[in-house]
């Protein structure tokens, strides 16, 4: 069987750049894909695009979408509506932002009910309680005529969540969905979608720059930079051995608990420069911050390999996999 | 990166999930206290712009602390129930001569305010000048407000060409002086109280449509609006039940204001005579009075100060609305 969610060599373009480039990605049902990537790289236009919701001026110039046996490239803008809400949900970083500031909350959940399950009036409040309840909003009851500025932002972010996952959509979206909170609150809300991924069966794609996210949340990473895919593993196979030098980077500029290294010690380390303009570039996008360039690397982008079962990297020069001493890939 | 880090950390998110799937009652928030008050840190920030504009009780009882709206309020109020109850207290024509001519006010008490140079009473002619008055005025407000808003809500959410389209006809209509555009209108229509609404209609409805536009365009670019899209709502129901709302505290601050100008219009149009013939108003008695208003000058200065008191009311109500309304003004933002 297909995957819910495959991705082929998806381009989308601005009248002058590529931000994204030959993105190629699944993501099966039930299971969770993270974007990793830092800010710029094209996660977020990325996920606009697989809800065809680009800016202005954006379009998806080549490329396929195919999302439960239809692809959603060709969908006419009706067809789309259709799609959106009801079987894909998405949820977005700022959570402060993205409720109507003038329509209680419960309006606002009964607002997709009505649009997608025909709910009117006191069936579709009961379900917003219900949904409320769901996304673990105490005293749902009391709640549901609040307005979007009398809840704290993580308590916002489980409304987003439960106008998200209303029609039991069987794909979500999540754009950051932790960023604009803090850390206590982050660890909750990404429990939340993990249990609800769960309990509705449904496929997440996690777009996010937090690598602590990835270690703990994701079934499977892409690793993205200057809108292209530079390495795709499975979690654990990413943080043991990182085989692509951003990645090795990113690893790298992260603390770590576990690790006796603390930034109390010392300055972490980064990844010098900063990301290039996505436009016009030959070659590998990494190369003018890359340790490791070579001239060979001016030349072309680096095909996609498949240096062992279930990861594929965009560099030609990564250590072979069986060569690489374990778990010192790097070292900080 | 040791292995153990990320077994330990994916251990704990199996164990996790395990858990879940054996109870799919979802367990009951132990943890409300120690987190629902906790906040974003920019929560405070964002939070202060949005109470003021929403919540729509707070916006009332700013309306209603404030002595000036609340006097304008009440005095529009009186006038409104003056021109409903006028067939009942002035029954009959008010154009029918029915006394001595230029009785001054307190002169007779059975025309308290006098009669003009033919005879007519003047406080009858002030009672049923304020339903042409308010019809006029109310009437052209909601023409353009609903025109207006159409417009501007379809320009400024849509953009583009379909923007650059009604801009133009907006500035069409916007060109000519708009009273003397007034003027042109009724002279070429034969002027009645159906007309002249009509035509204040058409010169006031590039206002609203602005002030739509220039709102919509600001929100349409707001996260809410994206998140309403992707849920998938047409586009007739994220401009009317997601945007305008948000859209509304100035046009309606504005359509206060309009009435007032409308009924402003409608006097001067009929203080040049343009006005409806066969019904009086408080502009077509300033019209007559005009003449006399060194001999009679109470024939011009009362209605005027029908005019004036009502226009200002009006004005009140639009002050005291900005100010429960707009973000920018209210004391609690």
């Amino acid at each position: 069987m297909a995957p819910l969610l495959q991705v082929e060599n998806l381009t989308i373009r601005f009248p002058r750049a590529e931000p994204v480039r030959n993105l190629s990605f699944e993501a099966g049902e039930g299971e969770t894909l993270a974007i990793v990537g830092e800010s710029g790289s094209g996660k977020s236009l990325t996920a606009l695009a697989l809800m065809r919701l680009l800016p202005r001026g954006a379009q998806i110039a080549s490329g396929r979408i195919a999302f439960d046996g239809r692809d959603l490239i060709k969908l006419d803008a009706r067809g789309m509506r259709h799609l959106r809400g009801r079987d894909i949900g998405m949820i977005f970083q700022e959570p402060m932002n993205s409720l109507n500031p003038v329509m209680t909350i419960g309006r606002q959940i009964g607002e997709v009910l009505r649009v997608h399950e025909r709910l009117t009036g006191r069936a579709a409040r009961a379900r917003a309680i219900e949904l409320l309840e769901l996304v673990r909003i105490p005293a749902a009851e009391k709640r549901v005529d609040d307005y979007p500025h009398q809840l704290s932002g993580g308590m916002r972010q489980r409304v987003m969540i439960a106008m998200a996952v209303a029609c039991k959509p069987k794909l979500l979206i999540a754009d950051e969905p932790t960023t604009a909170l803090d850390v206590t609150i982050q660890a909750q809300v990404l429990d939340l979608l993990d249990t609800l991924r769960c309990e509705l069966r449904m496929a997440v794609v996690l777009i996010t720059h937090d690598l602590g996210v990835v270690a703990q949340w994701a079934d499977k990473v892409v690793v993205m930079y200057a809108g292209r895919k530079v390495e795709e593993a499975l979690p654990g196979d990413l943080f043991d051995n990182p085989l692509h030098p951003y990645t090795r980077g990113l690893l790298a500029a992260s603390p770590r608990l576990k690790n006796d290294f603390h930034y109390r010690d010392g300055a972490l380390s980064e990844i010098p420069g900063s990301i290039v303009s996505a436009g016009g570039e030959t070659g590998c996008p990494f190369r003018p911050r890359c340790a490791e360039a070579r001239a060979s690397c001016g030349h072309h982008m680096p095909p996609l390999t498949v240096p062992a079962p279930e990861r594929l990297v965009a560099c030609p020069f990564t250590v072979p996999v069986e060569a690489m001493p374990h778990a010192a890939a790097f070292s900080l | 990166m040791s292995t153990t880090d990320i077994a330990t950390l994916r251990g704990v998110a199996t164990d996790r999930q395990v858990e879940a799937a054996e109870q799919p009652a979802p367990p009951t928030p132990a943890e409300a206290p120690s987190w629902s008050n906790m906040r974003a840190p920019d929560a405070r920030s964002q939070q202060s712009a949005a109470v003021s504009v929403t919540n729509g009780r707070r916006a009332l009882k700013v309306f209603l602390s404030n002595p000036n709206a609340l006097f304008g309020t009440g005095f529009l109020a009186f006038v409104i129930l003056i021109a409903l109850i006028a067939p009942v207290i002035y029954p009959g024509d008010p154009l029918s001569m029915v006394g001595r001519p230029f009785l001054w006010p307190g002169q007779n008490p059975a025309f308290p305010l006098g009669t003009d140079s033919l005879g007519r009473d003047v406080l009858a002619g002030i009672v049923h000048g304020a339903r042409i008055s308010l019809f006029v005025g109310l009437v052209a407000t909601a023409l353009s407000l609903t025109f207006g808003v159409v417009l501007g809500a379809v320009a400024g959410y849509f953009g583009g060409r379909i923007d650059d389209l009604l801009v133009r006809l907006i500035e069409i209509f916007q060109t000519p002086p708009s009273f003397v555009l007034l003027v042109v209108l009724v002279a070429i229509a034969r002027p009645s109280a159906t007309t002249v609404t009509l035509a204040i209609a058409i010169i006031s409805w590039p206002t609203v449509a602005r002030l739509t536009r220039a709102e919509f365009r600001a929100i349409r670019e707001k996260d809410f609006v994206v998140a309403a899209r992707s849920l998938g709502y047409g586009h007739r129901r994220i401009i009317f039940s997601e945007i305008l709302p948000n859209a509304l505290p100035p046009i309606i601050v504005t359509s206060s204001v309009m009435v007032a100008t409308a009924i402003l219009m409608e006097s001067a149009l009929s203080f040049m005579g343009l006005g409806d013939p066969n019904v009086v108003s408080w502009g077509s008695m300033i019209g007559t009075g005009r003449e006399l208003v060194r001999t009679a000058w109470y024939l011009t200065a009362l209605p005027g100060l029908a005019i004036v008191v009502t226009v200002l009311a009006l004005n009140l109500i639009g002050d005291g609305l900005n100010d429960a309304l707009n973000p920018r003004f209210s004391q609690e933002g």
